[in-house]
């Protein structure tokens, strides 16, 4: 094939980062779906101390658990968004029927997805170790673990949303499916912050976590091109 | 290019829509599509898109099972299905521009011009939410011309339409099928295609 007619053959860079962009352009459109998750994550670690007192130590010892589920929580919570409208008004079905591989172009859905749910709540995390007293250890450790997981947790989050985003009340399935795949997560990623507090070497947690993400990285776009095409049809 | 189905059943929940369904499409042809509601138009036309699957049968694209050959037959498939993925807060010329990227975008036509067949060439910064139906649809339209595609597959595209633009769509669908285009379509307007291979299917007879 020579190079003029291969000028407008479709380049999947160019899908890719179009994608990308289209999604980062509709969420800043919508800002209330960037705002939400966020407002709760902050909003349910805030009431923590108020519910259970300001006792540094108490506040510190449960730090870890409650910054992390509140960060999966409100990660749950943004899932819905990932492919809901799109399915809605039939701009899923043009992604479907692109002639680029599928899963790439849900990594780039993914990616997108993160950038606007997971990015922002690792950077309020140092303000929220702050509030329950943690370590600057910890909120190192904190800030490292919501890195590497919350990435995976989208991934993960984009399986469960592909799967039920057919049904009309896929709210509860969705939890059901995706909680128990987070758990993970949160094991390593509570007691890697936990650990630090203490001065201990967190390297084994993180690579997990890190293992975790490549895990999620190379299986997680298949699955959820897989679901989607099952659940448009 | 050659797309055909062999021996189709397509069910919808628990129904028979149609069974033993056959026929081809060659380069230049037209396929209208008729039947009442709910006899399985839009279901047809899903399938032969590769969205839905049938229960018996194959849908062939030159030959070969469209799952098989998804990258070839995506790039020469142009579908506009009733839910037409005009996103309300992106520009017209914005949506276009995903739908180029996303496939093969046409070498001679920009998302400007794209617009300008469709006569919505003063829309393109209109955010699509402010847009009307019959304009979304246009902007929906106008993607077949945003990307190069052989088969276009139109799922009412009259729907929402005024009677100029029904007109101009139709000119439209007859310069694609002259340049030896193919088109299947649903609808129950009576289409002037002059001079084109016009094949007629009728659904729940």
């Amino acid at each position: 094939m020579n190079s003029t007619v291969a000028a407008n053959e479709p380049r999947l860079a160019q899908a890719f980062v179009t994608l990308l962009r289209r999604d980062l352009l509709l969420a800043f459109r919508r800002p209330a779906e960037i705002a939400n998750p966020l407002l709760f994550f902050v909003i349910v670690v805030t009431l923590f101390p108020l519910g259970i007192g300001p006792e540094p130590n108490t506040l510190q010892t449960i730090a870890p658990g409650v910054i992390w589920v509140a960060a999966l929580l409100a990660s749950m919570l943004s899932l819905d968004g990932m492919f809901r409208t799109d399915f809605d008004d039939g701009a899923l079905e043009q992604i479907l029927l692109s002639p680029h591989p599928l899963s790439v172009l849900v990594l780039a859905k993914v990616i997108a997805h993160w950038m606007i749910s997971g990015l922002p709540l690792i950077l309020l995390s140092p303000l929220l170790g702050l509030f329950m007293n943690l370590p600057a250890e910890s909120i190192v450790a904190l800030v490292l673990t919501l890195l590497l997981g919350t990435p995976v947790l989208s991934l993960i989050g984009s399986i469960g949303t592909a799967l039920t985003v057919g049904l009309r009340k896929g709210g509860v399935l969705l939890s059901l499916l995706v909680l128990p795949l987070y758990i993970p997560v949160l094991i390593f990623a509570a007691s890697a912050v936990e650990v630090a507090g203490v001065g201990f070497s967190i390297a084994a947690q993180l690579s997990f976590l890190g293992a975790l993400l490549a895990l999620a990285l190379t299986l997680a776009p298949v699955a959820t091109a897989a679901s989607l095409r099952i659940s448009v049809s | 290019m050659r797309l055909e189905v062999r021996d189709l059943a397509v069910e919808r929940g628990d129904r028979l829509l149609f069974s033993g369904l056959d026929f081809a499409l060659d380069d230049g042809e037209v396929l209208q599509i008729e039947g009442h509601n709910g006899s399985g138009k839009t279901t047809l036309l899903r399938v032969l898109c590769g969205l839905g699957v049938p229960s018996e049968g194959e849908v062939l694209w030159n030959g070969r099972p469209i799952n098989r050959v998804r990258g070839d037959y995506f790039v020469d498939l142009n579908y506009v299905g009733h839910a037409h993925g005009v996103k309300g807060e992106l520009t017209a010329l914005e949506n276009l521009g995903v739908d180029r990227a996303l496939g093969r975008a046409h070498p001679n036509m920009d998302g400007e011009t794209a617009l300008d067949e469709l006569a919505m060439g003063n829309y393109e910064d209109a955010f699509g939410r402010t847009l009307s139906a019959g304009q979304r649809r246009r902007v929906a339209l106008a993607r077949l011309f945003a990307k190069q595609a052989r088969l276009w597959v139109l799922d009412e595209p009259f729907t929402a339409l005024d009677r100029k633009t029904r007109a101009d769509l139709e000119a439209l669908i007859h310069r694609h099928v002259s340049g030896g285009g193919m088109v299947i379509v649903t609808t129950h307007h009576e289409m002037a295609l002059h001079e084109c291979v016009v094949k007629n299917l009728t659904l729940g007879l």
